[in-house]
């Protein structure tokens, strides 16, 4: 069970990244990338399905904490997680995900993390800029951040695997 | 019975979903109010203490421009002053003239969060209510306004944004006086909306807008930008302005939080006046 230690150390470095570094970065006035939200998608597969959603409740509001818009991420982030386990089993293998592995590039593959990852990413930017707007006024505009947002969040997230994990 | 029992069991993680999400809901709605979040905000003491260290270092990168933003507005108290009490750059004064009382106190603060890319905007200031600060002061710069103290904690404040959409500004036009009220819509960083000047003022690209007296938070006459702007607007009888702002909220470093000595004489007042 060394999976615990991993994973609270992962959740604290997230945070820190996106409250201290990713936050500060405002290309244009639209393109705000999230990062911190990588900690839900590497969470193992055998996670029971509450456990998840409990743990992204945490993992949002300790990031609204920094950012004076409680319970904005938090929902975002509960969003996500409760899509996760659908979207891992429309895309699962034949057969199925093997015992004691976590999804990640190195176990299953870049196309198969691409996609894992951009339908969460997309899902969660959706919901938290139109949750922050708060109405479907404007919407291109909304839609135009959501968009760019999710190609630049899932870059980052994409290149940090590569970095972290690489054997 | 027995069928709700398996139906929950059934639905469980949809319906710990829905709680989750309900909770959220509720969190917004009670916290994000106006002047509602005195709690768990960027005033508490273990995010502000973060936010401070990371400004510690940050702080070197802008620093030439700071030294340079300092030693102007130096200039300017020099050439205003009659006497040295520019040493002081801490503490506030109150002086006792018998034909002059002073209204407004000043005190310098340092911004050790700002963000500009959101709908929502706040800052977060080093400075609390241990210095004297209290919520709905007015934040300005020797260039123009920045926003409205929000909450305090001992010795960090945080700040409403006027990139907030939230906040509204009493406005004037410096040449006529005509006002209106200024917000932002949201998009640029730069620019402002400014509301309700009717279509029968002349407004020219170029005119200044300055607050206006109508608030108890702002002294009056404090720049908030020039118009860069004028929108056309069908069926209604009041134009609609783009103001650029003065201020450039990607670029500011040390602000002033300002108090009016005499508001809550003004309030009362005011607030007798209803009944």
């Amino acid at each position: 069970m060394n999976d615990i230690p991993k994973n609270l150390i992962r959740f604290v470095i997230l945070v820190f990244i996106q409250v201290a570094i990713l936050n500060n970065i405002q290309l244009n006035g639209v393109l705000n990338p999230y990062i911190y939200i990588l900690f839900i998608l590497l969470l193992p597969f055998e996670i029971p399905n509450w456990l998840l959603l409990l743990l992204s409740f945490f993992l949002g509001v300790s990031v609204d904490v920094f950012t004076n818009t409680i319970g904005i991420h938090a929902s975002a982030c509960v969003f996500m997680a409760y899509l996760r386990p659908y979207v891992l089993n429309y895309l699962s293998a034949r057969d199925g995900y093997e015992v004691g592995t976590s999804p990640g590039i190195a176990s299953y593959g870049f196309s198969w993390f691409l996609k894992y990852s951009l339908v969460l990413i997309f899902a969660h930017h959706s919901f938290l800029f139109l949750i922050e707007v708060f109405s479907f006024s404007n919407f291109g505009d909304t839609f135009t951040r959501i968009l760019l947002s999710t190609i630049f969040s899932l870059v980052l997230i994409i290149t940090s695997q590569f970095l972290m994990f690489k054997k | 019975m027995k069928n709700l029992i398996h139906l929950i069991v059934r639905f469980h993680f949809t319906i710990l979903f829905l709680v989750f999400e309900i909770i959220c809901l509720i969190l917004i709605v009670n916290y994000n109010n106006y002047q509602k979040a005195t709690f768990l905000n960027s005033n508490n003491t273990i995010s502000g203490n973060i936010y401070r260290k990371v400004s510690s270092v940050t702080d070197y990168l802008s620093l030439a421009k700071t030294n340079e933003e300092l030693s102007r507005e130096n200039a300017r108290l020099n050439n205003l002053m009659f006497d040295s009490f520019k040493e002081a750059s801490d503490s506030s004064y109150l002086f006792k003239d018998s034909v002059y009382q002073q209204q407004y106190i000043y005190r310098e603060a340092k911004i050790i969060n700002n963000t500009v890319n959101k709908h929502l905007n706040y800052i977060t200031l080093d400075k609390g209510s241990l210095h004297g600060i209290e919520p709905e002061m007015a934040v300005i710069t020797p260039n123009g306004v920045v926003g409205v103290v929000k909450g305090v904690s001992k010795n960090y404040s945080s700040v409403i944004s006027l990139l907030n959409s939230r906040l509204k500004v009493s406005a004037k036009l410096k040449k006529n006086t005509y006002y209106g009220s200024l917000s932002w819509d949201g998009k640029n960083y730069r620019r402002a909306k400014l509301f309700q000047i009717p279509f029968h003022v002349p407004v020219q690209i170029g005119d200044t807008v300055v607050t206006n007296s109508f608030s108890a938070i702002f002294p009056e006459g404090v720049m908030l930008g020039t118009v860069d702007e004028i929108l056309p607007t069908a069926g209604s009888n009041f134009q609609e302005i783009m103001v650029l702002l003065s201020n450039d909220f990607k670029s500011l470093s040390y602000v002033y939080v300002v108090g009016d000595l005499f508001k809550k004489e003004r309030l009362e007042l005011e607030k007798g006046g209803e009944k």
